[in-house]
């Protein structure tokens, strides 16, 4: 269960501060999928970089599984549990897709046992082991791979920043089969068939928690005209 | 032959030898031969004055391997060898150089390597160099010349694997119709240490080709700088690609050049240096590694 407690964050622009979170609180509780959702620019990227530690929050609290990890680094939460999932995976030289899950599972996986977690994500396994993580693969591969790489971490609290970017909804809709239950997960979308499949629903504007509550009661409670920007944005 | 403990350790690590190997070598320890070995294919002859080998390789070698490893591990030697390949026409061969250096005061080694290359061959060389022990002033400057023949083709692959104060690496080649000379060199510099590279390669025949790939990873308050020139005189292809990430307070100077002298050349270059990037130790960071372990994967997989 992740709890936040009045994050805020604001950057510089010349002399004056600008806001990009404004006093955040909520919680995202275990064996739920909560969607993030909003307009461009309105802090969803922000807001989970923040849990992720990737981000400092300018002020505020955050509590993972009542722990205090406001202060943690990044790695600090990996090992904790926390586990992201990028909007554009990042990409590197000369590590190879086995090396990479042998990172995110913390063993020397067997061969057999690495395939298993590509395997679940819908790719030929043999194909790829041995490949480096690098840009010869397509964005949809890269993506595919990056899951199977959360997959292998084992998260307790699994972060997807626009998980549907790049990749049909083949490993997604499936993601109730391929993890385990009693995990948290956070999920930043725009898209409407995603905010449907999540149980809870944030909804962030210009910073600040618009509306935040059961899945089916925000949809049903956004304006045509708020639903319209938002899936289109 | 027996081997002491600091000669195993380098030979396994510049060679990856954990004794003397079966085939064609030389073994050269604090600037005296102390072992070699000719096979039917491959001889290694010892100059008579003691500066070096001769190292004749057959046309009837078909793809045997030569190790003429160097160990260099009392303080105060600096070694300079003249080792000579004489490539038949034919001939394929793998051929396992380096330099590994231990000690705690000065010491060197100059390897001056002269290919002489016939037709239709195909040669694998590998080169790696490692310094270690708390000395300072650990120096290799080794010295290559490729005459490539005909038709053949070479694989060059130099690696510096740390440790290294000072070095200073020439490659000279001159390249006869459709040969091939493929360079991949990779450099990893700490502390003070300071290492430059010089390729300057002469590509003479008609649709000879040359690519040169150096990676280059500057740590510290290191020094790199890396020269290269491809002069294209004749109907030809040549390429060189050096990519360096530099860290903390250290410098890299990368300067490729191509020079065409024939309007049916092909030459080109591209340099890239720059720091880590943030996001790759950021996503390895989210998958548990500490920020130093983080860079250092990253370092690994780039040299790799």
């Amino acid at each position: 269960m992740i709890e936040l407690k009045n994050i805020c964050y604001s950057v510089k622009d010349g002399e004056k501060d600008k806001v990009i979170l404004d006093n955040i609180s909520c919680t995202f509780s275990n064996d739920c999928v909560t969607a993030i959702t909003g307009q461009n620019g309105s802090g969803k990227s922000t807001l989970t970089k923040i849990i992720m530690g990737i981000i400092t929050p300018t002020s505020g609290k955050i509590f993972f599984n009542n722990i205090d990890i406001t202060n943690m680094s990044i790695d600090e939460r990996a090992r904790m549990g926390l586990t992201y999932a990028f909007q554009q995976p990042i990409t590197f030289r000369g590590i190879t897709i086995k090396e990479l899950i042998d990172i995110a599972s913390n063993e020397d996986n067997s061969i057999s046992k690495a395939c298993e977690y590509l395997s679940k994500v819908g790719i030929c396994a043999k194909d790829y082991i041995n490949r480096e993580f690098d840009k010869t693969l397509s964005g949809g591969e890269q993506k595919r791979i990056e899951l199977a790489l959360t997959l292998a971490k084992k998260g307790k609290c699994i972060i997807f920043d626009e998980p549907e970017a790049g990749i049909d909804l083949w490993s997604f809709e499936r993601l109730n089969n391929i993890f385990e239950k009693n995990i948290c997960y956070i999920v930043v979308s725009h898209q409407t068939r995603l905010l449907e499949r999540a149980n809870k629903v944030l909804v962030l504007e210009k910073g600040k928690v618009k509306m935040y509550g059961d899945s089916s009661k925000i949809i049903k409670n956004l304006s045509s005209y708020q639903c319209k920007r938002i899936t289109e944005a | 032959m027996n081997l002491d403990k600091i000669s195993k350790n380098l030979l396994e690590k510049i060679a990856n030898l954990h004794e003397i190997p079966d085939g064609a070598v030389s073994f050269r320890k604090n600037g005296k031969g102390e072992f070699v070995r000719s096979t039917t294919n491959i001889e290694i002859l010892r100059k008579q004055d003691g500066s070096g080998i001769d190292i004749v390789v057959h046309s009837s070698c078909n793809h045997e391997a030569c190790h003429i490893p160097v160990v260099v591990s009392e303080n105060g030697i600096f070694d300079t060898v003249y080792n000579d390949f004489y490539i038949e026409d034919n001939a394929d061969v793998v051929i396992v150089a380096g330099c590994g250096i231990h000690s705690t005061e000065e010491a060197g080694h100059n390897g001056i390597h002269t290919f002489h290359v016939g037709k239709h061959t195909n040669i694998t060389y590998v080169e790696n160099h490692l310094a270690l022990g708390v000395g300072k002033n650990k120096i290799l400057n080794p010295i290559t010349i490729i005459k490539l023949g005909e038709d053949s083709i070479m694989t060059m692959e130099t690696n510096q694997l740390g440790g290294v104060d000072y070095s200073e690496r020439i490659t000279k080649a001159y390249l006869k119709d459709n040969s091939t000379l493929n360079i991949s060199e990779k450099i990893l510099t700490s502390n003070f240490n300071v290492a430059k590279t010089n390729f300057k390669v002469y590509l003479k025949g008609k649709n000879c080709k040359c690519n040169i790939i150096s990676r280059s990873v500057a740590k510290d308050e290191s020094e790199q700088i890396f020269k290269s020139d491809l002069i294209g005189e004749n109907e030809c292809f040549g390429h060189v690609e050096c990519d360096g990430i530099v860290l903390d307070d250290a410098k890299i100077d990368s300067i490729p050049k191509v020079s065409a002298r024939n309007s049916q050349s092909s030459l080109s270059h591209e340099a890239a240096i720059g720091k880590i990037a943030s996001e790759q130790i950021v996503k390895l960071m989210t998958l548990g590694l500490s920020k130093k372990e983080a860079e250092e994967k990253i370092i690994e997989g780039f040299l790799k």
